[in-house]
């Protein structure tokens, strides 16, 4: 079998150098634009559906604002930002401890969301059965709970890695694009917070 | 040319004869090679059209007379909801990432996408959640109990899909197999996306990248903002579905309105997501059999981004007889209106690109000049229905079928099979005949203009469409029966096409490297193309790099 037989010339190489996005930066991104379109369509219901519930209970009797939690998630936005630039430089020691700072950020705002949901359901007895309201608010938070578990089991499986020692700064650019997802977890978070706790209350 | 010893390899083992059949078998399951699950995206839309298109002459034959009995009313439902589910998402979206996923890499120079395993996994949960909708003819209501399809419509307006109104599993697997397909839709998308930014070869810039190439990075960047709303739809039905949720319960003050919205926001883009690779493969094969270079590159771009664009903001005009207010029937007329603009940009520089052109009326390029002119007919009727009064009048009649199917069938069909024509040289290494193809041609647009052109008619006479049957005193009869005969014309025409693909690839003429003197990187390589497609990477330095080895002493690359 003979091979590709009549390849276009070499042509005389033009002088700037030939640089490309990476490709896992341009992927991630894609997916970010994809997951924004499906929590707006979530955020618009909830919007859509405020104050349309038939029966109670309604936001203002029941939702607490979750300050801890939001504070958590956000400064882990952060952290993981110190956690690049370290990897960047090499500093894999400064690396690990950020991460592992990062996920535990992470996992204290899904605790403070467990706990939410059960005072919810347990003792104000609101599910997503009861109204509009739980129906619209269970789903918007838990998809974003959701996207939350997801970049958690990235992030851990990285400082797995990490904690074997097989991540180095060869890695950082792998690294820059689960960041990136985790930095979109993070922003979306302040949308469904001002929607649920801020305007929809 | 000395080549690499790992290409080498390849070439070797490629080469042996007589594998055992499991081993191709289990080459083909795991392959991550984006020709091959380009292949396997054909033919599992090929499948689908053949299961969907008898589907399609079932209602025919049902709507052929008055007062037919021949299918049962419930039988009836569930043929239009699967035919239309089925064309949508199991043959059309497959095809068109099929071809994309085949001619991309090979048009950009690269050696595969830039994330194969991500392409296969695409691939196969798409494969998937096809087989998921037709697994609802056995276990739609349960094991125990004889099974149904679905037959809440393509559409599956609320609140016709809550629980109450549709038990059992039916709708919960068209649900499902939806969502899939859209996960699979999505990861497809992304590695398009993905592949033309970071893949390209040495020297393809933006405004060097191949039209296809163009037309493909818009329609997955419009697959972000579509497919997306519809897979957050199908996870509210599901909640609504599984845990007894709300959003489209009107008993407890959901909207059915809202599904109707977010429907159509994925609806009306989806059309444009169908059609921008139409406009694909036509900005390829015309230039090629016209011998001129594409008229207006840079219009031709500026048009498929503003199309992407202005398509996202004209869903609600499927919705006029909704109700929508002055306010919104005056936005979505206009934006309706506006996107003619841009399209009407397209078909002008088609006709320029052809315009004292040395024309060859092979098979490909009939097939486009068809598309050219079914097209601007489906566009013209899409105007009629753009204007609110006017669709007051006509709003789910036979007319709006037959609007759609012109622009399904008579644009988007008539493109893939000039691209089959087109490029199944490249692909096989073997020519199509031109008899057979010609007779497909003359077949299809025959029953094609049969079928949709007398499907306005009824339309226009009030006959509703999702109709069972009818009183014989309408007239709508006669009409109707043509149509029907239509049907029949059309399926020849495709039996021809399979005839002539399953016969060129054991006697077609070799077609070497380059049949038709194209321009373009894929007919740089051989055919069919080594798994590696090039064994040196490609440097270009125009639009048509083929065409400047081919005349060195008047290359593109001097009028840049």
């Amino acid at each position: 079998m003979s091979t590709a037989s009549s390849i276009p010339f070499s042509a005389p190489l033009e002088t700037t150098p030939w640089k490309l996005p990476y490709r896992g930066t341009v992927g991630m991104a894609c997916l970010i634009v994809a997951e924004s379109a499906i929590f707006l369509i979530f955020v618009v219901a909830y919007i859509y559906y405020i104050g349309k519930s038939l029966s109670g209970p309604t936001p203002a009797q029941v939702l607490e604002v979750p300050i801890f939690g939001t504070i958590c998630l956000l400064s882990s936005s952060i952290t993981i930002h110190f956690a690049e630039a370290a990897l960047r430089k090499s500093n894999l020691r400064v690396f690990t401890t950020y991460l592992a700072g990062t996920v535990l950020l992470g996992l204290i705002f899904l605790m403070s969301t467990a706990q939410e949901w059960y005072r919810l359901i347990f003792e104000k007895g609101l599910t997503v059965r009861t109204n509009l309201f739980g129906t619209t608010y269970y789903s918007l938070v838990g998809l974003h709970a959701s996207h939350v578990i997801v970049g958690l089991i990235m992030l851990s499986l990285v400082l797995i890695f990490s904690l074997a020692g097989r991540v180095t700064e060869e890695h950082s650019q792998k690294v820059e694009t689960i960041a990136l997802y985790w930095h979109f977890v993070d922003a979306v978070w302040v949308v469904v917070f001002l929607t649920v706790y801020v305007f929809g209350r | 040319m000395t080549t690499t010893p790992a290409v080498q390899a390849i070439d070797e083992t490629t080469a042996q004869r007589g594998r055992p059949p499991l081993n191709v078998v289990y080459e083909w399951i795991t392959t991550v090679d984006h020709k091959k699950i380009g292949l396997m995206y054909i033919v599992y839309a090929l499948i689908f059209l053949v299961v969907a298109g008898f589907e399609a002459i079932l209602i025919r034959i049902q709507l052929a007379v008055p007062n037919n009995h021949f299918v049962s009313p419930q039988v009836f439902n569930q043929l239009f909801t699967m035919h239309g589910t089925t064309m949508v998402f199991f043959m059309g979206m497959p095809l068109l990432f099929g071809i994309g996923n085949y001619l991309i890499p090979i048009m950009i120079g690269a050696r595969d996408m830039a994330f194969p395993r991500l392409n296969a996994f695409s691939f196969w949960i798409s494969a998937f959640a096809g087989l998921l909708l037709y697994f609802s003819y056995l276990g739609g209501s349960g094991l125990y109990a004889a099974g149904s399809a679905p037959d809440v419509g393509w559409f599956a307006y609320a609140p016709l899909t809550a629980k109450v109104f549709s038990p059992g599993h039916s709708t919960d697997y068209w649900n499902l197999s939806i969502f899939l397909s859209g996960v699979g839709s999505i990861g497809t998308a992304l590695n398009i996306v993905s592949t033309i930014l970071c893949m390209r070869c040495k020297g393809m810039k933006m405004n060097r990248l191949p039209l296809l190439a163009w037309l493909y990075l818009v329609m997955s960047g419009l697959v972000f903002v579509t497919i997306s709303p519809l897979t957050a739809a199908q996870i509210m039905l599901a909640i609504d579905r599984y845990l007894g949720a709300h959003f489209f319960d009107t008993q407890a003050g959901g909207s059915a309105v809202l599904w109707f919205h977010f429907f159509w926001i994925f609806g009306h883009p989806e059309v444009y997501v169908l059609v921008l690779p139409a406009f694909a493969f036509v900005n390829e094969i015309v230039p090629v059999f016209s011998r001129k270079a594409i008229f207006g590159y840079p219009a031709m771009v500026a048009a498929s981004v503003g199309i992407g664009f202005i398509s996202t903001t004209v869903w609600a005009h499927h919705m006029f007889t909704v109700g929508l207010g002055p306010a919104g029937n005056t936005f979505f007329v206009f934006s309706t209106m506006v996107i003619s603009v841009p399209t009407g940009i397209k078909i002008f520089n088609w006709l320029a690109t052809m315009w004292g052109g040395r024309i060859v009326f092979a098979t490909p390029m009939i097939f486009c000049i068809g598309f050219l002119f079914q097209f601007l007919v489906a566009g013209l009727t899409g105007i009629m229905l753009g204007a609110a009064p006017f669709d007051w009048q006509l709003g789910n009649s036979y007319f709006v079928v037959a609007h759609f199917h012109y622009v399904l069938v008579g644009a988007i069909v008539m493109a893939v099979f000039a691209a089959f024509y087109y490029w199944y040289p490249k692909v096989t290494g073997r020519m199509m005949s031109e008899t057979l193809g010609k007779w497909h041609f003359w077949l299809f647009v025959i029953g094609f203009h049969l079928t949709f052109d007398f499907m306005h008619i009824p339309g226009l006479l009030g006959m509703p469409r999702r109709i069972y049957t009818y009183e014989a005193s309408r007239g709508w009869g006669t009409l109707n029966l043509i149509v029907g005969i239509g049907a029949l014309f059309q399926a020849a025409g495709v039996l021809c096409l399979v005839y002539n693909m399953v016969r060129s690839y054991y006697q077609g003429e070799e077609a070497g490297n380059d049949p038709w003197d194209a321009w373009t990187l894929e007919w740089a390589t051989s055919s069919p193309p080594p798994s590696y497609n090039f064994a040196v990477e490609p440097t270009v330095t125009s639009a048509r790099p083929l065409w400047d080895l081919k005349h060195p002493e008047d290359p593109d690359s001097e009028y840049e």
